[in-house]
């Protein structure tokens, strides 16, 4: 240690005025608390990975999952979450323009750059929106059977395979049939008291008797899974006729589910998947809302010249950093959550 | 080796401002990174759709793809669009060192556990 010396003149020496890190004390503090932040969600998504290893049962698959868009019928699958995540990606560099025009003290810039970032963040959070009210939803719904019975199921290319299905194995019913399933059920649900105003109960009692004769044509296995577990081909395969009327007969009472919430689902026997998904994909959209308004509060003062009269646009740049992380936290529960 | 702890000049954020030649070269570069990072998303969805997961070799390679593409992308972000790349070498060893640390101490222990509450959920049902 001893007997080194190098030679620095007093203008060099760090004086202890200024940051040794050479940046402002905000955006240090930005830079840690965004440090804390990740080390969240970096807990949040391993306990995702931790609980999906564990998981006896067999985990949904993304592509399987979501494969819906707004508006159209059939099957796109990840083609809505490619859209969100290159909104998110567009946002962020509409950001790191709005941060460049700063750094010029453009402010016109500023505005135009901050503002359409802003636009961006509203179109994530519509997006976001409309997939938590598809996976609230759920395309058909599924239930449990009470007992083990073989049937007769094909697959899309019209292989036929005899399937031994286990006491309580899950299955889903066609998103058609499933819809006017729910509907049917919600209809028998409402209270007879509702008689009084003009003859729901009579409309009541019919869709009772209805909900009773309605028998799927379809039943289809394994809708969201695709992985061999424990040796077990789980593909999608669709049962028809006579065995899917066996299935419906041997349906376990009260096991039915539609869509997610937090207590059932449809997307697989164990809750974790729809907990994990709601939890950890609210937190993010929650981050992705408070960053917005951040956002328009910042984009208000740069309109009303504030940072033009402070001499810098610093500020662009801190609340740049916040939204910069967000979009970097979604690239990865893209990764975790839809891909892998 | 050159020392970067001595402050020579007014480098700090607040000061760093550019003329407008520069301004082009920093927009050149920033929509570079954008066509990057698209494209990677695009081979992302595209490899998600097409390979299916059956536990194979071939399925285990593929994971690996995706998360070496995620963390490509999130390196992109973190050092270009972060400016954490322009920082100085203190600063980005004190946002990326104990983040680094503690994150592959919580994976380690994360797996290892969930290891063992499969083979306890095997054994014990």
């Amino acid at each position: 240690m001893a007997g080194q010396t190098e030679h620095v003149t007093t203008e060099e020496l760090w004086g202890g005025n200024r940051s040794p890190f050479s940046v402002s004390y905000g955006k240090m503090m930005m830079w840690f608390f965004l440090v804390s932040d990740a080390l969240t969600f970096g807990g949040l998504l391993t306990a995702y990975g931790v609980i999906r290893h564990a998981s006896s049962e067999p985990w949904p698959v993304g592509e399987q999952v979501f494969e819906a868009l707004p508006g159209l019928h059939g099957s796109y699958p990840l083609v809505y979450v490619a859209l969100m995540t290159f909104i998110l990606i567009v946002s962020s560099v509409t950001m790191v323009l709005a941060v460049e025009a700063g750094h010029r003290m453009d402010k016109k810039g500023v505005v135009k750059w901050l503002g359409i970032t802003i636009i961006g963040g509203f179109f994530f959070l519509g997006s976001q929106a409309w997939e938590w009210s598809h996976f609230i939803h759920g395309s058909g719904g599924g239930f449990q059977i009470n007992r083990p019975m073989t049937v007769a199921a094909s697959d899309d290319a019209g292989n036929t395979y005899q399937i031994t299905l286990e006491n309580g194995s899950w299955v889903h019913m066609t998103s058609d049939f499933g819809h006017k399933y729910e509907h049917a059920m919600e209809a028998a649900e409402e209270p007879v008291s509702h008689d009084a105003h003009g003859g729901h109960g009579e409309h009541a009692a019919e869709a009772h008797e209805d909900i009773h004769s309605m028998v799927p044509e379809e039943i289809i296995l394994n809708k969201y899974t695709l992985e061999h577990k424990d040796g077990k081909d789980l593909r999608k395969l669709v049962v028809k006729g006579e065995d899917a009327k066996k299935i419906w007969s041997a349906m376990e009472s009260g096991s039915m589910a539609f869509g997610a919430n937090m207590q059932k689902n449809e997307y697989a026997i164990q809750q974790q998947y729809a907990n994990f998904f709601f939890f950890v994909t609210g937190f993010h959209g929650f981050h992705v809302f408070s960053g917005v308004l951040i956002n328009i509060i910042i984009w208000l003062m740069a309109v009303k010249g504030t940072f033009e009269k402070r001499g810098h646009y610093e500020m662009i740049e801190k609340i740049g950093l916040y939204w910069h992380f967000v979009d970097l936290v979604w690239v990865f529960v893209f990764t975790f959550f839809y891909l892998i | 080796m050159e020392r970067d702890d001595l402050i020579v000049n007014e480098s700090y954020a607040l000061n760093a401002k550019h003329d407008e030649a520069a301004g082009r070269q920093i927009r050149k570069k920033l929509y570079t990174v954008t066509i990057l990072l698209t494209v990677i998303t695009l081979i992302e969805v595209l490899m998600g759709v097409a390979f299916k997961r059956n536990g194979t070799f071939a399925w285990e390679a593929i994971k690996l793809t995706f998360l070496v593409l995620t963390l490509v992308k999130a390196a992109y972000i973190v050092l270009i669009f972060m400016h954490l790349g322009e920082e100085r070498k203190n600063l980005k060893y004190v946002v990326l060192l104990p983040y680094a640390i503690f994150i592959m101490y919580l994976i380690f222990i994360g797996l290892y556990e969930g290891i063992s509450m499969q083979i306890g959920h095997n054994i014990f049902g």
